[in-house]
């Protein structure tokens, strides 16, 4: 069994009217079954209320399987006395970077997951100061979280989790509310603490050029796992992308659309290199 | 711009009373305020002068800085000087038509003005060398003991020191939706009270939205970093006492019996 | 008719050691009718620019006209120039208040004391324009989805009819066929209107894809102003200020330098797919 394995998960939520009366029953994420090995690089894509953020939340016991059984690490996250080592093995990073700094001071954020954990005083500061060294922020330990921009918020946020030292971490939509340099800057940290420190990375998001690097995609629709396979798997079928709302990179939309015209390429073009490739350059 | 606003206007420096642990800065200022209560004579105020002088100048806030936090209060400091010198009965000095101006009235003016603004500057010693964070784990330190009585003491601190965080995003915030629903024709200035209040629901219910929407965040991502209560935490900066602070206790409660024994025992 | 920025500087807390300065020196005319691009890093004063436009911010020193007129003249009615410059900001949703989507969106022309018929129609029109079907209008807005939301939140600046519409990052946060779907409707509009438009964006390829004209912001500065292709020749000064040509643009390069016979400077990708089939002799 992987770090983290979904079986026929199930989470229903119940919609209400102004009275409080019954309206309907919403699935949210409806009979997902992954298995994901410790240390991949995985990518959860899909639109906006595809199910995918539910499903992220389940990986972190915030939210609990109406249905089916979510493991973590091999614990199965119903369990209550479990609950705190899920949370330190599958750190979590959410969209909003002003809504989870808790800090004043940058590396009284980063200590505040291991103060939680009961961690002794100096080895906080050894957590903290590895933390913010990994994702490039050490030099900044001493600043307000509001005076950083959106990128550099977003990298605290991530070495705040590192510091509890988790098997895995999962990031809710890291990026979805940050300029284009800072979104390099939070996936260049993603992975190198995936190739660096062997943390297991579920990346939710819905930019296409993020998931290039991912050993394993799978995409959501309507609370289903709609396509699964590797990012040249996914991007290989154009057509099915677009029809739930997603979109592919330029280059392989280039190549895509250059093979409709009549161009023997193969589908699931890259990069611009293996575009030239394929045009016999 | 809005975000760039400190509260509790900490000065940033290094002196020795910056390094003070909080709790000894709390307890310091207590009993200054009370030493300012305990003395009624001139010479009693005189050491609290000379003591704050002293302080201050360790601290190496510029002086400018002490003043800074009085023009909040001079409206209060002259109604009260006002009211002491012409309202107190006593040996007449000086009497134009009915107004009446007595040697106690003079006395108890200049008395009510002086603990004034020892006051204002003891506090702002205190502020302007203290950074919000350090005053809460002071506070909940020295508070700690009233967890006997459910005092949620923890929960209080923990709660400060977010609003402290917060406060200048929400301020931002409020900027934001104000330009917003201005740019939609919204008039937050003009017509009466009625019409000013009215105009400010187009703010308020964004703002409290998102202010809920926050703290839902907020609460979820604590959570998921394993925040439960203050029971089984560690600090990553724990207050612990050092000599200074024995010292600097000693200094205060020195000068707490010098003030009570000028002003109460001698005269 | 349109608005001309003559020499404007605009200084953040000025006179204080925390001073410092938000656009210099900005010299700019934006006639009617034109689809403009204002792309620039966070923080080189693209924001400040745009609250300039319809009064929300003053120059320090400088002026702004609309029409002729300066809109920081003692006695200008501002308030017509913000029903005239409409300005959507980032994440408009957050200003969203009201108890149902049809209110909200009355809310701009009503504060301009049009008459109630006159009030709703434009909110109608409005509605109709960023593509809400009948049925939401009644329900309250935050039970929408989040690029429904939007929507409303675009309409209830359209609805004060502006002759100018400027818009903050309009596809921030959202899924790519909403972001997709939100640019064609503007499109659309500006095309249906005559409107000018000037959007504020990250994205090089939405830029190159739609507008004719794009104002390149750095550190206070005007960059570069020019059209798009003469623009993003200049990827190299763009790459050093944090920016880039888009993704297409560089594919182009590549291609070139493995040999084939392009131009570089093709920005998008209908231009590039035409490109390359006749360079391969396949037209």
């Amino acid at each position: 069994m992987g770090i983290i394995k979904t079986k026929d998960l199930v989470f229903e939520y119940i919609r209400r009217d102004e009275e409080g009366n019954v309206e309907g029953i919403t699935k949210a994420v409806d009979e997902v079954s992954l298995d994901i090995k410790q240390g991949d690089f995985v990518a959860i894509l899909g639109h906006n209320g595809s199910g995918k953020s539910t499903l992220a939340k389940h990986i972190n016991a915030i939210l609990y399987p109406t249905e089916g059984t979510v493991w973590v690490d091999g614990m199965d996250t119903a369990d209550d006395d479990k609950l705190w080592d899920i949370r330190q093995k599958a750190g979590m990073v959410f969209q909003n970077p002003d809504n989870q700094i808790i800090g004043q001071i940058v590396e009284e954020d980063v200590g505040f997951g291991p103060e939680n954990l009961g961690v002794p005083t100096k080895e906080i500061w050894e957590r903290v100061e590895e933390s913010l060294r990994a994702v490039g922020m050490y030099e900044f330990r001493k600043h307000s979280p509001n005076k950083l921009s959106g990128g550099q918020k977003q990298r605290v946020s991530i070495a705040g989790v590192i510091a509890m030292h988790p098997k895995c971490i999962v990031l809710d939509e890291p990026t979805a509310m940050l300029d284009p340099n800072g979104r390099k800057e939070v996936i260049r940290a993603v992975r190198a603490l995936n190739d660096v420190e062997n943390i297991t990375i579920v990346l939710i998001t819905h930019y296409m050029e993020e998931i290039i690097y991912a050993d394993k995609v799978f995409v959501m629709d309507e609370g289903k796992v709609a396509m699964e396979g590797t990012p040249r798997d996914i991007f290989s079928q154009v057509e099915k992308l677009k029809s739930l709302r997603l979109d592919v990179p330029q280059v392989t939309l280039l190549a895509h659309e250059l093979r409709k015209s009549g161009l023997e390429i193969v589908d699931g073009i890259l990069t611009k290199e293996e575009l030239a490739q394929a045009l016999g350059l | 711009m809005l975000r760039d606003i400190t509260l509790g206007q900490y000065y940033q420096t290094d002196s020795v009373i910056h390094r003070l642990d909080p709790r000894v800065k709390l307890v310091g200022t207590l009993l200054f305020i009370v030493s300012l209560f305990v003395v009624d004579n001139f010479i009693g105020y005189a050491i609290a002068a000379a003591f704050l002088l002293v302080v201050i100048k360790l601290s190496k806030v510029p002086f400018k800085f002490m003043v800074r936090g009085m023009k909040a209060i001079v409206f209060l400091l002259i109604i009260a000087v006002i009211f002491n010198l012409f309202l107190t009965p006593g040996e007449v000095v000086f009497s134009v038509w009915k107004i009446q101006i007595t040697k106690e009235g003079i006395y108890l003016a200049s008395f009510m003005a002086i603990r004034l603004i020892f006051l204002i500057m003891g506090s702002s010693v205190m502020t302007l060398t203290t950074t919000p964070n350090q005053l809460t784990d002071g506070l909940e330190k020295l508070l700690n003991p009233l967890k006997i009585f459910k005092v949620p003491v923890h929960e209080i601190a923990m709660m400060m020191s977010i609003a402290l965080r917060f406060i200048p995003i929400l301020l931002e915030e409020t900027d934001k939706i104000m330009k917003a629903q201005i740019a939609r024709g919204a008039d937050f200035e003009s017509g009466n009270l009625i019409k000013k209040a009215k105009s400010l629901v187009p703010l308020l219910v964004p703002l409290f939205i998102s202010a809920f929407r926050r703290a839902n965040d907020l609460a979820t991502a604590m959570e998921a970093r394993c925040y439960r209560g203050g029971d089984f935490r560690t600090k990553m900066k724990p207050l612990i006492y050092q000599k200074r602070d024995r010292w600097a206790y000693v200094v205060c409660w020195f000068y707490l019996s010098l003030c009570i024994i000028i002003g109460r025992v001698l005269l | 008719m349109s608005i001309i920025l003559n020499h404007v500087n605009h200084i953040y807390e000025e006179d204080t050691a925390m001073a410092f300065p938000a656009l210099t020196d900005i010299n700019l005319e934006i006639p009617d009718g034109q689809f403009i691009g204002l792309i620039g890093h966070t923080g080189s004063g693209k924001s400040t620019l745009v609250q300039h436009l319809n009064g929300l911010l003053k120059p320090t020193s400088g002026e702004i006209y609309y029409n002729g007129a300066d809109i920081n003249e003692e006695g200008f009615n501002k308030k017509e120039l913000r029903s005239k410059v409409g300005l959507v900001f980032q994440y408009p949703e957050h200003q969203l208040f009201e108890i149902d989507v049809f209110s909200d969106v009355c809310f701009g022309p009503k504060n301009l004391g049009l008459e109630k018929k006159e009030v709703e129609l434009r909110a109608y029109t409005a509605l109709k324009q960023v593509g809400i079907a009948d049925e939401y209008f009644y329900q309250s807005p935050f039970d929408l989805s989040g690029g429904q939301k939007r929507r409303v939140a675009i309409a209830g600046v359209l609805a004060m009819k502006p002759e100018v519409l400027i818009l903050d990052e309009p596809t921030a946060g959202l899924d790519p066929k909403g972001r997709d779907e939100i640019l064609d409707q503007i499109a659309k509009l500006r095309e249906e209107t005559g409107m000018t438009v000037i959007l504020v964006s990250h994205s090089m390829e939405d830029v190159a894809k739609y507008v004719d004209r794009i104002i390149v912001m750095n550190k206070s500065r005007v960059l570069f102003d020019d059209v798009p292709k003469e623009v993003f020749r200049h990827y190299k000064e763009l790459e050093k200020v944090g920016l880039a040509a888009p993704q297409i643009t560089y594919i182009m390069q590549e291609l070139k330098a493995k040999g084939l016979n392009v131009d570089t400077d093709i920005t998008t990708l209908e231009e590039a797919k035409e490109a390359i089939l006749k360079a391969l002799g396949k037209k």
